[in-house]
């Protein structure tokens, strides 16, 4: 369980997130959602520890992340595992050396334990016969499946993913999305996603954050989300004509 | 952003540089890979530029001081002392600026715009030192080598053009090489290189790591240290050679 408090965080006087607080539950899926710069990337990667928080308070499982010292809060980013928007797989290396990465770097895994580890977590991910590739050579969907299976190569306790779905394809985005879920459920692990894909927002929004000019809007569940009275919620949920009407069928059926 | 602030977050980045690595097995691993990708790899390009240079230098040197007053093999002596005290040390450390520096600085910008600067921060592997010190110590440690290389390559340069354009024999030139010869020129040039060194692959890296914005900036930011590192090189050439020749 990840809860932040009261978290605040300027850039050059700009006052970007403005006392926001929540839980993210474990085992569940936590989307963070909101308009391009509402502050949901920058509330992201205050948690993560990318950027230094202004005020407030941010407690995994309860230890205060402000209050660690380097070599703690190094043992803690050993706890959480990030798959950023566009993969940010390393270029030099080949797919198994990605997943290996984090094994070489932390642990003490013999040569066969971690070709272990590696084809189990690739696997897990759906990813075959594809160690020796690079990079620039997998698919948009398979950079994201090897970034969830380097982000898990470690069992971490916390998962962050930015955008996991941008640039990919709508079936595409449901496999990603539903092994995230998958993933989340099987490790137990408190899964935060920063999203604007509203299928994803339907589909696996187990806690629900809606950010609003650096605020807190509104916090649900998905299926919570059709029946709110929330303006700026339903002109960003709903904001097309196909949306809009989903929404009224759905509130019919629900009165019936 | 003022310089001030560049000199500060410069000598932030060192500290943090310096720190002491993760897993050595690891660092010593990159370290080969470095030193294979930035000093074996210019071996080609320092032996190429040297012995043309140490042609023209030769042919310049004929040219320019022909005179029944100077014994001819003043030509090699000439040639050989260019080439330790100026040429294979500061000419070497501009070419490797353009050659090294922007390799070092597009890299590491690169890096940092696609976030895998962020994603091994996120890991807890310090990012600064797994990608930067193992580039210093490789520049360092390869930069007396290449100089040495590009010394005997411009001599050698010499000892072609200098027989072949009939201003000097090959005798005479092996007498003019081996003439006068002051060992401290090869210390003090070696000591250069060190500085240099260190220069060539801790400006641009520093550039690189802290570049923001997109492809356009890390291009930019390529140039910058190439120009960047040939003025700090060139600014440093004059402080060493006052200090050392006092």
């Amino acid at each position: 369980m990840i809860e932040i408090k009261n978290i605040v965080k300027s850039f050059d006087g700009r006052e970007v997130l403005k006392d926001v607080s929540t839980v993210f539950e474990k085992g569940k899926t936590n989307l963070i959602i909101g308009q391009s710069g509402s502050g949901k990337t920058v509330l992201l990667k205050c948690i993560v520890g990318l950027f230094d928080i202004d005020g407030g308070e941010i407690l995994f499982d309860g230890r205060n992340n402000a209050s660690m010292d380097f070599h703690e809060r190094g043992l803690l980013r050993q706890e959480i595992g990030m798959v950023f928007q566009n993969g940010a797989l390393f270029d030099s290396l080949s797919v198994e050396e990605n997943v290996r990465f984090p094994m070489d770097m932390f642990t003490e895994m013999t040569i066969k334990q971690k070709l272990e580890r590696l084809n189990f977590c690739l696997e897990r991910v759906n990813i075959k016969d594809s160690n020796h590739l690079y990079p620039s050579e997998l698919s948009g969907g398979m950079r994201k499946r090897v970034a969830i299976a380097r982000a898990i190569a470690l069992n971490p306790r916390y998962l962050f993913c930015d955008e996991p779905n941008s640039g990919l394809d709508p079936v595409t985005s449901i496999l990603i999305d539903n092994l995230i879920k998958e993933i989340t459920a099987e490790f137990d692990i408190t899964t935060i996603i920063n999203t604007h894909d509203m299928n994803s927002v339907m589909e696996i929004g187990d806690n629900i954050l809606f950010i609003s000019e650096g605020e807190k809007g509104w916090e649900g569940n998905s299926s919570q989300i059709f029946n709110t009275h929330n303006k700026k919620l339903n002109a960003f949920v709903f904001a097309s004509p196909f949306s809009k009407q989903l929404k009224e069928i759905k509130q019919m059926e629900d009165d019936e | 952003m003022g310089v001030l602030h560049h000199i500060g977050q410069y000598f932030l980045l060192l500290v943090k540089i310096f720190k002491k690595p993760e897993k050595k097995s690891i660092y010593i691993r990159q370290l080969i890979l470095e030193i294979e990708k930035l000093g074996i790899n210019s071996i080609g390009i320092v032996a190429i530029i040297s012995v043309f240079m140490g042609g023209i230098i030769t042919l310049q040197l004929t040219y320019n001081m022909a005179s029944p007053l100077m014994p001819s093999y003043i030509i090699g002596l000439g040639n050989r002392d260019t080439l330790i005290l100026e040429f294979s040390s500061t000419v070497l450390s501009l070419m490797l600026a353009g050659k090294v520096g922007s390799n070092i600085a597009s890299e590491l910008g690169s890096m940092r715009i696609t976030e895998q600067i962020d994603s091994m921060e996120i890991m807890g592997v310090n990012s600064a030192s797994y990608l930067i010190l193992p580039k210093i110590i490789a520049v360092v440690f390869m930069s007396p080598f290449l100089f040495i290389i590009s010394v005997g390559c411009g001599l050698i340069g010499g000892l072609i053009t200098g027989p072949l354009s009939g201003a000097v024999t090959v005798a005479t030139y092996v007498t003019g090489i081996t003439t006068l010869f002051v060992p401290f020129y090869v210390y003090f040039s070696i000591i250069k290189t060190f500085v240099f060194g260190f220069l060539i692959s801790s400006v641009p890296a520093y550039l690189g790591y802290y570049v923001q914005g997109g492809a356009l900036e890390v291009g930019r930011t390529s140039t910058k240290a190439v120009v960047n590192t040939s003025i700090l090189i060139l600014f440093f050439d004059l402080v060493l050679t006052q200090l050392l020749f006092k």
